[in-house]
């Protein structure tokens, strides 16, 4: 039973950070129908931008809790700066070109950024100290449940909500929404669309940083290629839940990162890969869409 | 052009051409290839190497080469990738080597070979260390100055048995060639002594998220050792989240951990991991000798690999001067039976070209660096 507690909070650790990559990941496809695939990039700046701002701040002896949440604003307001120049410079232009070649381009930005770091910064790893602070009421279950793990559990249920109240009930999100039924109707009611699909690139871009953050934390290394693997994995995730939904995302993350857990747990983690894309196909089989995700309806 | 002139013009070309071929016999370059990966992300290990046998062969040019003969480097690039490997070992051949240093990665080197066997080209690797390679001695003219993975598995599985006296013993790899051959190794190690018991052997997901799931597998089979066959990045997370859990059994794992970065990585959790490599050959005189000369001209300590290149080269040198000749049969005659003087101390090569003299040693991290045991 011990035995199945520990597996089970494993999966979700690892469900919980493949959730924090694969929200950004839908949004923005839900938003403007781009799969964005320097979204895991964005994840890989993000940490280095709070490895950078976390170890000026601590020379200045700063208390941990502190350095976290400066880090992890640094590193959002960063991402989301380059979220943003990304959008203008690579997907912009091509908003009305077919859809392969913001596909293209976004494959060539992600490219080009994983290089820009190797450049700037090192293409070895280098250490990511450990942001969360230890939990001392967690002491007595330290061999099940982490307080990092427990950490990004909670922040990513936090974003999925988050994220749901803004797009359901706020006017921005009302905006959001109808740029994603129909853009050029959502210009004639007078929507700024431009900056609604630059707002959306913001937001996913400065979540993708804080998860960065938190992961590269529980993981306590990162170097220029993180953001590719992890991206990889959240992308399947998403697909899985149904990409475009921001509950399907996590929803779609806790199943790939639980069948993970246990497919090593109980079979072998030679198999782990085979489990988690096992899974997606028949999942796919049996609903195109993906879990969550609602059948489109070819508009004509 | 008369006939007469002809044929006067064309005698005096002979005659030209045979005095340049006479007096170019004396004074022909001995001419030996360098091949390894000198550009991408594993050029940290091809260049040291290199850098050896430049220096190796510069000295001896300053001495007047090998008797009389100058000896001349053609060096290739294989980015440590069999496809350019193979490209890189035609050139060689083309270009007229007798004698190979390289090539530094395993899959390159096993790519590489059949040209060269063909060629009837001596190869000294310094740093090829799958056992896979010339394991039934299909190569005659295939020799390392490293040790294999199979001699390090051995010294691990001594280690875990004899040391740590254990038990049950977790076996776990990164599905990588490198990795898996090792952990291969020891697992069949371990069983023939009979002494101990393998409870798990898994090939974890390299640049996961997350091993808490294997770690907690391997706190269930009550393992008393883990052995890992890798690179640092996975053995850092590995031991990072047994730490984490509480889980202090002792972590042994290869030369693909033992370097700086692992421990500048995993911090804290590196202290007291055990890790096979090279044997420490610094106190050697011939290898300070040579650390010396790279000093001198680089003004930085030399990297992976050094020594060992510095002994392929010196011993390649020496087979060539003590055969007399770049006749493949007579350098392998001469490396198989005669003891050359290397950084390692004095070594030779036994019928499969496995260096004897050059071990390996087991080290430990303890405060912030790997030390020797035993």
């Amino acid at each position: 039973m011990e035995y199945f507690l520990e597996l089970l909070f494993s999966g979700l650790t690892r469900g919980a950070i493949y959730a924090l990559i694969a929200l950004g990941y839908t949004m923005v496809y839900g938003i403007i129908g781009l799969i964005n695939f320097a979204h895991g990039e964005m994840y890989m700046i993000g940490a280095f931008t709070a490895l950078i701002v976390s170890s000026v701040l601590s020379i200045y002896g700063l208390p941990l809790p502190a350095i976290l949440v400066l880090a992890a604003l640094a590193a959002a307001i960063w991402a989301g700066a380059y979220g943003f120049t990304v959008e203008r410079l690579a997907y912009r232009p091509l908003r009305d070109a077919p859809r392969l070649a913001p596909l293209i381009s976004a494959i060539g930005m992600s490219i080009f950024l994983q290089n820009y770091v190797l450049l700037a910064q090192t293409s070895d790893f280098v250490p990511f100290p450990s942001l969360v602070p230890e939990f001392a009421f967690l002491e007595p279950y330290g061999a099940i449940v982490d307080s990092s793990g427990l950490t990004i559990l909670a922040v990513s249920t936090l974003v999925m909500t988050a994220l749901t109240l803004l797009i359901k009930f706020t006017r921005t999100g009302k905006a959001m929404r109808a740029t994603a039924q129909d853009r050029k109707m959502a210009l004639l009611v007078g929507i700024n669309v431009d900056r609604i699909i630059s707002l959306t690139f913001v937001t996913g871009s400065a979540l993708a940083a804080v998860g960065g953050l938190l992961i590269a934390s529980h993981i306590g290394q990162i170097n220029f290629a993180i953001g590719f693997i992890a991206g990889i994995k959240a992308f399947t995730a998403a697909v899985l839940g149904g990409i475009g939904s921001i509950p399907g995302a996590v929803l779609g993350s806790f199943v790939l990162g639980l069948t993970e857990a246990f497919a090593t747990g109980y079979v072998s983690s030679d198999y782990e890969d085979v489990f988690a894309f096992s899974l997606l196909v028949l999942i796919l089989i049996f609903r195109p869409a993906g879990l969550l995700g609602k059948a489109a309806t070819e508009k004509v | 052009m008369s006939h007469a002139q002809f044929f006067l013009f064309g005698l005096a070309a002979l005659a030209f051409s045979a005095c340049v071929a006479e007096t170019s016999l004396a004074s022909e370059p001995i001419k030996i290839g360098f091949a390894g990966s000198l550009s991408g992300d594993l050029a940290p290990y091809g260049l040291p190497p290199l850098k050896a046998v430049q220096l190796v062969v510069k000295e001896i040019n300053a001495r007047g080469g090998i008797q009389g003969r100058p000896v001349e480097l053609l060096v290739e690039d294989d980015a440590c990738k069999p496809e350019l490997a193979t490209n890189s070992a035609t050139k060689l051949v083309a270009g007229g080597v007798k004698a190979v240093i390289g090539h530094i990665c395993s899959g390159p080197t096993k790519a590489a070979l059949p040209i060269y066997q063909a060629a009837k080209v001596l190869v000294i690797s310094p740093s090829a260390t799958s056992s896979l390679l010339n394991r039934d001695g299909e190569y005659p003219f295939f020799f390392r100055t490293i040790a294999a993975d199979d001699v390090q598995a051995a010294a691990q599985v001594d280690f875990a048995l004899q040391t740590l006296k254990a038990g049950k013993i977790a076996v776990l790899h990164d599905k990588g060639d490198y990795g898996k051959g090792l952990a291969e190794f020891a697992k069949s190690l371990i069983e023939r002594s009979g002494k101990a018991q393998v409870v798990l052997f898994e090939g974890i997901t390299p640049g996961a998220v997350d091993y808490s799931a294997v770690v907690q597998k391997i706190k269930r089979s009550g393992a008393e050792a883990v052995l890992f066959g890798g690179y640092h990045p996975e053995a850092s997370k590995l031991v990072g989240q047994m730490r984490q859990k509480r889980l202090a059994t002792p972590f042994v794992s290869d030369d693909g951990v033992k370097n700086d970065t692992f421990i500048k990585v995993a911090g804290k959790d590196a202290e007291g991991v055990y890790a096979t490599g090279p044997a420490d050959a610094s106190d050697n005189s011939v290898t300070k000798a040579y650390q010396e000369k790279f000093r001198q001209a680089e003004g930085t300590n030399p990297g992976a690999f050094f020594d060992n290149a510095v002994a392929a080269a010196l011993a390649l040198t020496n087979a060539i001067a003590k055969a007399g000749s770049t006749d493949p049969e007579a350098m392998a005659r001469i490396l198989h039976s005669e003891e050359v003087a290397t950084p390692f101390g004095p070594i030779k090569f036994d019928a499969k070209g496995e260096p004897v003299g050059i071990g390996v040693t087991l080290y430990q991290a303890r405060d912030g660096q790997f030390v020797q045991v035993r």
